[in-house]
């Protein structure tokens, strides 16, 4: 060694390992307007189809007539159910295992549900023949209100399993059950609640949204009749899951189907699905021979692929008079629109909702989830949250303040006396959940000295006295919401998707001169996959992240893997990519070992390097060891350099975070300034913090966006009121507060690197907080709960209600 | 469909080429002129991904005629970067900053923040919201966006911005 030689703090710098502020290496693309989406793609022949959409809720089809259409210049061909028929394609399963519609056989079910695909030679042709289909209808009374499904004389929405005793999930008790659904200890918490000093009930609803990215849902399916292949590109976030599935809905061999997702615009959970513009493209370019386009418009992404949410949440706290919780109970009404087309684990009908115990150390909980059938669209998919998680975290976080309210605590400090401890971790929830690691203490205590919350309060109290004493029409509230996640799924005893169990993948192969691709069975949708999955590769190899490609999205070459969503890329191809790495190292020590002549166990690792125990400048570097595995490995070793882990995680991740939002509501108006939002997050180790704020502000935009304006709405004709974005509330940078985020660090023991995820955290997070903070405003008048979203409208009409336009 | 002759300057070269009455200008741009870089997000003029640079003004391309085009001097995302390909200064502060994610709003609204500081080379982060609030992001909630284009103000008037993304 001489001056010149990089310390070890040098050289790891170098390296953009984890930790490191890495700059992304898709944006060079992007920002030339050179990523290529599915739109994007040309082929040689290529038709487009569109789709013909019922504009009836809930009506009989009496009659289609094609003739017409058929006949427009450019049209090519029309796909009904009758097509579909002869291919076994009018209905095809759902994940949650239940059967849809691809196109109305005998009727339709809610409004824009999928009638006929026309096929043309261009998309304006594809149009015109859309204008022609004549479509003769007979309405039929309409519900869309879940709490009404299982009334006697409701509507039937499914007379093909009205007579079915039993669903996928269980006993059916009514025509419009879907599922029941139960977790924790009946008798205990009903025991807990008839002794408790106080309890509060209340029906806490979080409206049907939607994700709404901007890339709106899309495929090019492309047929070839000679081999018998078929190659589909598509906005996937979980392809491999599209492959197997189109591969059992199909018919064709699955070594035959070659699922791409390129670059994909947003999707937050929307483009987990299998949606029938898929199928119909499929079908389109098996019966012309040519490839078929199917991209939805704006309208029809909001009303048919996939919508969220739609819990009806009564949820009950039992508790001491001096505050500390004895019993959870929640019993909710879960709207799945007109087929069970929810993506959950399969044995999970209500998801993940067992988390709604939070972070709080509840002795006994129990839950119970009714799904329905109702005239509304399909789906019950993520938005940009876990399997229903935010739905129980908004439950319970509303219901935390409720009562506090209730017991006249300040909610921060209640929250203070009933979080679990941190000598409490790896601690057992009353549902069973195992949460791996956590200082839930540490983190609020952080949040609340960070913005002074003492001093916030005093200044709410003087804003109230104003108020009462007329000098000022605005009410400042104060929201906190302290959040528990269960993410990374998931190990194979709880987690599968049609039986498939949701491991997922990482190979990775180190080329001779010291640079390597890695493959993946994740995809990204604007996460910075490119960048982080080699900032993991680069600290547990030593070689630098730039020289590291990452690769996702095609069937062909990545190994299995179940996909993106639910904050499972970290937890579960993060760990499968270190674990993959780890192959790599052991066999690197060997030949690392081999060629200074010593031992295995005398060699110790450096950065990027294996050097002799004691003898520092006898070394061997990850780059030098790559050229070895190809030149001169050890007698009896296979060559090469390249390792495959499929890694079934242990057990979920539980990310957790303190949030403090403050706002100032205008009775007169209705109109909520945010005026600060804090939020600080513990995703354990931290890859890249830079995409992690990133993260942040983007979940926290879209909680927002939820709490303050969102609902997918139906009106009681079955008509979907909500279905543009003159009418969908998408925050522009105006409305948008300025994020400050903050972090504390607690790894996960069970992984490997000891990461949590991140993406999903300030919507699960973001979503009570601002809720908290507006009903906040008017706890001090008597108001306990007002519904979301947050609009000026319904803030108005709260304090309308509460006489404070008198 | 009878077609219709347009003569029009895309990315500084002239273009002539036929269309139908109704071809929409993101459409021409995309199908024929073959500039995948404008997006489609909505056919409604809300969100701003299909945004490019028509005479001076920022325009959504998805609610405008490619005839209405005609004669006109557009710029797309394609057309930012220099001749020798080094990157715009907008380009290269949006991934300075995190300005993006996915990248489906990215051409649009850099195109858009393009015109922005021609017209406003000093603007302040209210000016910056408002001048962009007609371009909707999913993915990032703006914030690291306004700070792309502070950094581009800044390096453009010739003082570097030292502060880094959050």
């Amino acid at each position: 060694m001489n001056d010149q030689t990089p310390t070890s703090a040098q050289r790891a710098e170098a390296l953009q390992g984890m930790g490191c502020r890495r700059k992304r290496v898709e944006d060079i693309r992007f920002v030339q307007g050179k990523g290529n989406y599915v739109d994007d793609i040309k082929l040689p022949g290529l038709l487009y189809g569109d789709i013909v959409r019922s504009p009836h809720g809930h009506a009989r089809v009496k009659s289609i007539d094609t003739t017409k259409a058929a006949a427009v210049p450019g049209v090519v061909a029309v796909i009904t159910a009758e097509t579909l028929k002869t291919v076994n394609l009018a209905w095809m399963p759902t994940l949650a295992g239940d059967v849809q519609m691809v196109l109305a056989d005998g009727k339709v079910l809610f409004q824009n549900q999928e009638v006929a695909f026309v096929i043309a030679e261009s998309r304006e042709a594809a149009a015109d023949g859309v204008e022609l289909v004549e479509v003769e209808y007979e309405a039929l009374p309409v519900n869309t209100d879940p709490l009404k499904a299982m009334n006697e004389g409701a509507p039937v929405i499914r007379e093909d399993i009205k007579d079915k005793k039993d669903g996928a999930h269980g006993p059916r008790k009514h025509y419009n059950h879907v599922f029941s659904w139960a977790a924790g200890d009946k008798a205990r918490t009903d025991a807990a609640f008839a002794k408790a000093d106080v309890t509060i009930k209340e029906l806490i609803v979080y409206p049907r949204c939607h994700p709404c990215p901007l890339e709106t849902c899309q495929c090019v399916a492309s047929f070839d009749k000679i081999k018998g292949e078929l190659t589909l590109w598509g906005t996937f976030q979980a392809p491999h899951v599209i492959r197997t599935v189109g591969s059992l809905i199909s018919k064709i061999p699955e070594h035959k189907i070659h699922v791409i997702a390129p670059d994909i615009g947003g999707g937050f959970g929307n483009k987990v699905g299998a949606y029938s513009g898929y199928i119909c493209a499929i079908v389109a370019s098996i019966v012309t021979g040519r490839p078929v386009k199917w991209v939805e418009d704006r309208i029809e992404n909001l009303s048919t692929t996939a919508f969220a949410r739609d819990f009806h949440m009564e949820t009950e706290i039992a508790c001491t008079k001096d505050g500390k919780v004895l019993g959870l109970r929640c019993y909710t009404i879960a709207d799945h629109g007109a087929f069970d087309a929810c993506a959950n684990a399969t044995k999970w009908p209500a998801g993940l909702f067992s988390i709604v115990s939070g972070s709080y150390d509840f002795p006994t909980a129990y839950c119970l989830v009714d799904g329905v059938y109702t005239n509304k669209a399909p789906g019950g998919v993520a938005y940009r949250c876990s399997f229903r998680v935010t739905e129980a975290a908004y439950a319970i976080e509303r219901a935390m303040d409720i009562m506090a309210q209730k017991l006249g605590m300040d909610p921060a400090e209640f929250r203070l006396k009933n979080l679990i401890r941190r000598e409490q971790f790896p601690y057992t929830s009353a549902f069973g959940w195992q949460y791996d690691s956590g200082d839930y203490h540490t983190a609020l205590n952080k949040a609340m000295e960070t913005v002074d919350y003492k001093a916030l309060r005093a200044e709410q109290q003087a804003k109230r006295d104003a108020f009462k004493r007329g000098e000022t029409r605005e009410l400042m509230g104060i929201g906190v919401a302290f959040f528990t996640e269960i993410v990374g799924a998931g190990p194979s005893r709880n987690c599968d998707i049609l039986g498939i169990a949701m491991f997922d993948s990482a190979e990775i192969r180190i080329h001779p001169t010291g640079t390597g691709i890695c493959r993946l069975g994740t995809k990204s949708q604007g996460q910075g996959h490119e960048t982080t999955y080699a900032q993991i590769i680069a600290s547990e190899l030593g070689l630098p992240a730039d020289n590291i490609m990452v690769e996702e999205g095609n069937t062909d070459t990545a190994p299995y893997g179940l996909g993106t969503y639910g904050s499972r890329s970290t937890p579960v191809s993060g760990a499968a990519t270190a674990m993959a790495c780890r192959k790599i190292k052991a066999k690197a020590q060997m030949i690392a070992a081999y060629m200074l002549e010593v031992h295995d166990d005398d060699l110790e690792w450096d950065v990027d390097r294996f050097r002799v125990k004691g003898n520092p400048e006898r070394f061997k570097t990850m780059t030098e060891l790559a050229w070895a595995a190809y030149h001169e490995v050890p007698p009896g070793m296979e060559p090469g350099l390249e390792a495959v882990n499929y890694y079934d995680p242990p057990n979920f991740t539980f990310p957790f975070g303190a949030y403090i939002c403050v706002v100032d509501v205008d009775v007169d108006t209705g109109e909520t300034k945010i005026r600060r939002f804090y939020a600080l997050d513990d995703c354990g180790t931290r890859i890249n913090p830079m995409i992690i704020e990133g993260q942040i502000h983007g979940g926290l935009t879209e909680a927002f966006g939820i709490a303050m304006g969102q609902e997918i709405h139906y009106d009681e004709d079955g008509n979907v009121t909500t279905a543009s974005l003159m009418d969908y509330f998408l925050p522009t940078a105006v409305e948008t507060p300025k994020w400050e985020t903050d972090y504390t660090t607690t790894p996960s023991p069970h992984h490997p690197i000891g990461a949590k995820g991140i993406g999903e955290s300030p919507n699960v997070g973001g979503v009570p907080c601002f809720s908290n903070a507006v009903n906040d405003a008017f706890a001090f008048l008597g108001a306990t709960h007002l519904q979301m979203p947050h609009d000026a409208w319904r803030t108005w009409t709260a304090a309308e209600k509460l006489g404070l336009h008198a | 469909m009878p077609k219709s002759q347009i003569s029009l300057t895309v990315n500084g070269k002239t273009v002539e080429a036929l269309v139908e009455p109704r071809t929409l200008l993101i459409h021409f741009l995309r199908e024929q002129l073959m500039l995948t870089g404008p997006h489609i997000g909505c056919e409604t003029s809300h969100c701003g991904a299909c945004t490019v640079d028509l005479d001076g003004k920022s325009v959504k391309s998805c609610t405008v005629f490619a005839v209405q085009a005609s004669g006109a001097d557009i710029r797309t995302i394609e057309g930012m970067a220099a001749a020798d390909g080094s990157l715009h200064v907008l380009q290269e502060a949006f991934r300075e900053m995190h300005g993006l994610q996915c990248g489906f709003c990215t051409p649009g609204m850099i195109t858009r923040a393009y015109r922005l500081l021609q017209e406003n080379p000093n603007p302040t982060e209210d000016d910056i919201r408002t001048g962009i609030s007609g371009n909707l992001c999913r993915c990032t909630g703006y914030q690291n966006i306004v700070k792309a284009i502070q950094y581009a103000a800044a390096k453009m008037s010739g003082v570097p911005l030292q502060e880094a993304a959050e």
